[in-house]
């Protein structure tokens, strides 16, 4: 153990990047309009994930860790998949891309 | 050899029946509703009656019965143990060939009779309904299992006195005997709670067993339970004052008639009474009851029917009327003389209900006395047997009504003074009947057409095969209870028969007496034959001198007492009212509508509050959740213990300084 912390990087600082990363994504979220923006967002969120997932199973020695990683790359690519048909077909009949305007389900 | 007697198959077949022709008779062609509809009935009847081979081929001492026969336990709850049986003895044998064999004998009539009709396979299925209903009623071996096919039976009895439910009369006429019905029910149900509370059993061989335990035990609530079951049995039977119903339910179709109303359903009171005779036995108050209130009714139900003149009508008030005898004799505990008089008024009256169902349906639909005559020669058959019927009904030597209903009249007279009373009016009740029956044999069948109605034919054979045999039935039906050794008019057969199940009696009359009473029985008939006959022969002018000398009277009779009248006033009127004006603008309109109203402003109220948070902004969606899951991190991460622990030390060392 004294090695691991020794000679490599803490696990606490792979887990305050993964959360600054999160923080990121939430702040792209929340503030940015354009719709592939706040799409790269939630990709940027999803990724922060993935990298302590990642960094508990280096530090536990299993691989339930790594195989949640590749689920959540597999829901991420589909999601993606499926979000840029929808982006796409919203610029068709809107011709933008703002998330404010799109607000039809609006009461 | 019980186990061979499938008493199941019993209500079985019909519900099949009923379930075929529910659910398929529509799609199915009519000779396949046909068959069906006349199978069920006729399987049925062919295991009761392999089982009452299986009785009479045997001695009387290795004698299989009682059966029973138990499917599953029913109810559970601490004592209270009901299960699911089916008990076949002496008398539900006895019932059982009545319900499923001139029961097989209608459906066979009505496939004549309703075969025109659109709701032929509506019909079937009712009937067959009915079946299976009746026979559960009959088979049960307690009191709550007697109670499915109780109500069930008052079901079916609803949905065929409204078969045309299009007409308001006949729709009227199913609510209202569901309705009047229902208030019997309440003291069937009563004698029921009294019976679990007291007995803590509704088995009938177990009520007995208790009974006979403890034989000083009369009075209280025994007779209380007793009453309750009177009520009930008052509500089945349309006995006073429950009657009213049943002149109404003429609206079904004729065979509805004869069945329902007046071989089967409608002696199922008299069949509870006998079934639970020993719970009547321990409380003589309970039973004068029954005796005065079946002598009652036979006695002013006669009277009503001697002035009307709708045919059915006639034979409604005859019913009543013939239901008071064996209430009459179910209260002078003469059982099996109850029985008896049930089995041979189920012949003779279905036998004139479908004699009175082919008139009618040879006239075209005519239900008025006034408007028919001279039938004899167009329909020969249907007068012979409607004969027959009349005969038996007066109680004429030696058709099958005779011995029923001296029986009853002798078991009355042997009860000391009162039972004296009630001979009295049995024999009064006897004039009478003959009078009326009489009175409506010569107004449809002799002197000339009155009406100008459509060429009477006589009907197909499948309707007058059933009559001939019920004619035949009506005219010996009674000699099975005759035994030759012991007095000639003597029903020592039928008793001894169904000894095992009501107990011996001791008898105390003589052959000589019992011939005296037969022959005034037989003397009034026939001067009721003569009144009738002076009255109603041709160009007689009698009857119309009479109304007009007596028009009060005449008029209380025809108009059947008021009762009708009397009942709308006291308690239609008064419930309308409450529920017109109390219930519907009170609780209805005030209590529950305001009720729903502040419920609904309460959940509007509401939703405007929360609309507030449902922008639609998908940003502020995610902003909440942010924040949430922020709210909740610092919850979950912040070492609150430590802080807490800090913030003190910090406050104690400034208050320290």
């Amino acid at each position: 153990m004294n090695t691991f912390l020794s000679q490599e990087v803490p696990l606490s600082w792979y887990l305050i990047l993964s959360a600054v990363l999160f923080v990121l994504g939430i702040i792209g979220f929340l503030f940015k309009r354009n719709i592939i923006t706040t799409f790269m967002s939630i990709e940027l969120m999803l990724n922060a994930v993935n990298l302590s997932f990642v960094t508990f199973a280096q530090q536990w020695h299993t691989v339930k860790g790594q195989i949640f990683v590749f689920f959540v790359m597999v829901v991420a690519a589909a999601e993606a998949a499926v979000g840029l048909a929808i982006i796409i077909a919203i610029f068709r009949a809107r011709s933008t891309l703002a998330v404010d305007r799109i607000d039809l389900m609006r009461l | 050899m019980n186990a061979h007697l499938h008493l199941w198959l019993i209500p079985l077949m019909p519900f099949a029946g009923f379930l075929l022709n529910g659910v398929l008779g529509r799609r199915m062609p009519k000779w396949g509703v046909t068959m069906v509809a006349l199978l069920a009935p006729l399987a049925a009847f062919g295991v009761v009656a392999n089982a009452a081979l299986d009785v009479f081929g045997s001695a009387p001492t290795a004698s299989s019965l009682p059966c029973v026969e138990t499917f599953g336990n029913w109810i559970n709850i601490a004592a209270l143990h009901v299960d699911f049986s089916f008990v076949l003895d002496q008398l539900s044998l006895v019932m059982l060939l009545v319900v499923t064999g001139v029961g097989f004998l209608i459906h066979v009539y009505s496939v004549g009779y309703m075969g025109d009709d659109e709701g032929y396979a509506r019909y079937f299925s009712f009937l067959n309904l009915f079946l299976f209903f009746m026979s559960v009623l009959v088979l049960a071996g307690n009191a709550l299992v007697m109670f499915i096919g109780w109500e069930g039976v008052g079901l079916a009895s609803y949905l065929l006195i409204g078969f045309y439910f299009q007409k308001k009369s006949a729709a009227d006429a199913g609510k209202k005997a569901f309705i009047v019905n229902r208030i019997g029910d309440v003291g069937f149900l009563i004698a029921m709670f009294l019976l679990v509370a007291n007995f803590g059993t509704l088995t009938f061989t177990e009520i007995a067993t208790k009974l006979g335990q403890d034989p000083g035990w009369t009075g209280g609530v025994v007779t209380v339970i007793a009453l309750c079951l009177m009520l009930g049995a008052a509500g089945k039977s349309a006995q006073l004052p429950l009657y009213i119903w049943l002149p109404d339910a003429m609206e079904g179709p004729t065979p509805v008639s004869a069945l329902i109303h007046a071989a089967t359903m409608v002696t199922a009171g008299v069949y509870m009474i006998a079934r639970m005779h020993v719970l009547f036995n321990h409380s003589p108050f309970a039973l004068g009851v029954v005796a005065v209130v079946g002598a009652a009714t036979a006695l002013f139900a006669a009277t009503i029917g001697m002035a009307q003149n709708d045919i059915k009508r006639v034979l409604a008030y005859s019913t009543i009327s013939q239901l008071g005898y064996m209430f009459m004799a179910c209260g002078v505990a003469a059982y099996s003389a109850a029985i008896f008089h049930l089995l041979t008024h189920a012949f003779f009256k279905a036998l004139l209900f479908l004699a009175a169902g082919t008139v009618i349906h040879s006239l075209g639909g005519e239900q008025d006395l006034r408007r028919m005559g001279g039938l004899w020669r167009k329909l020969p058959v249907t007068f012979a047997v409607t004969t027959v019927g009349v005969l038996a009904i007066a109680g004429f030597f030696p058709f099958a009504g005779f011995y029923s209903k001296d029986a009853i009249l002798y078991a009355a007279f042997l009860q000391g003074p009162s039972g004296r009373a009630l001979w009295l009016v049995g024999v009064v009740t006897a004039l009478v009947t003959s009078f009326y029956m009489f009175r409506l044999w010569i107004m449809a069948f002799l002197g000339k057409p009155r009406g100008d109605l459509a060429t009477p034919h006589e009907s197909p054979w499948s309707m007058r095969g059933p009559l001939v045999i019920l004619a035949l039935l009506s005219l010996g039906g009674g000699w099975m209870g005759v035994e030759r050794s012991a007095g000639w008019i003597n029903m020592e057969r039928f008793t001894g028969f169904l000894t095992p199940v009501f107990g011996t009696r001791t008898a105390t009359g003589s052959a000589h007496l019992e011939l005296a009473l037969s022959v005034v029985a037989v003397g009034v008939a026939l001067l009721g034959w003569l009144v009738a006959y002076s009255f109603y022969r041709e160009k007689s002018t009698v009857p119309a001198q009479l109304a007009a000398t007596y028009p009060e009277s005449y008029k209380i009779l025809a108009n059947k007492y008021y009762v009708d009248e009397i009942y709308r006033a006291a308690v239609v009127k008064p419930l309308l009212g409450v529920s017109r004006y109390f219930l519907e603008w009170v609780v209805e309109i005030g209590v529950l509508g305001g009720i729903a109203w502040m419920l609904a402003g309460g959940a509007k109220f509401a939703g405007a509050i929360v609309q507030y948070w449902q922008t639609g902004n998908l940003r502020s969606y995610a902003a909440w959740l942010a924040a949430g899951a922020a709210v909740v991190l610092l919850f979950l991460l912040v070492p609150w213990a430590t802080v807490m622990a800090y913030l003190a030390a910090i406050h104690l060392g400034l208050a320290g300084h």
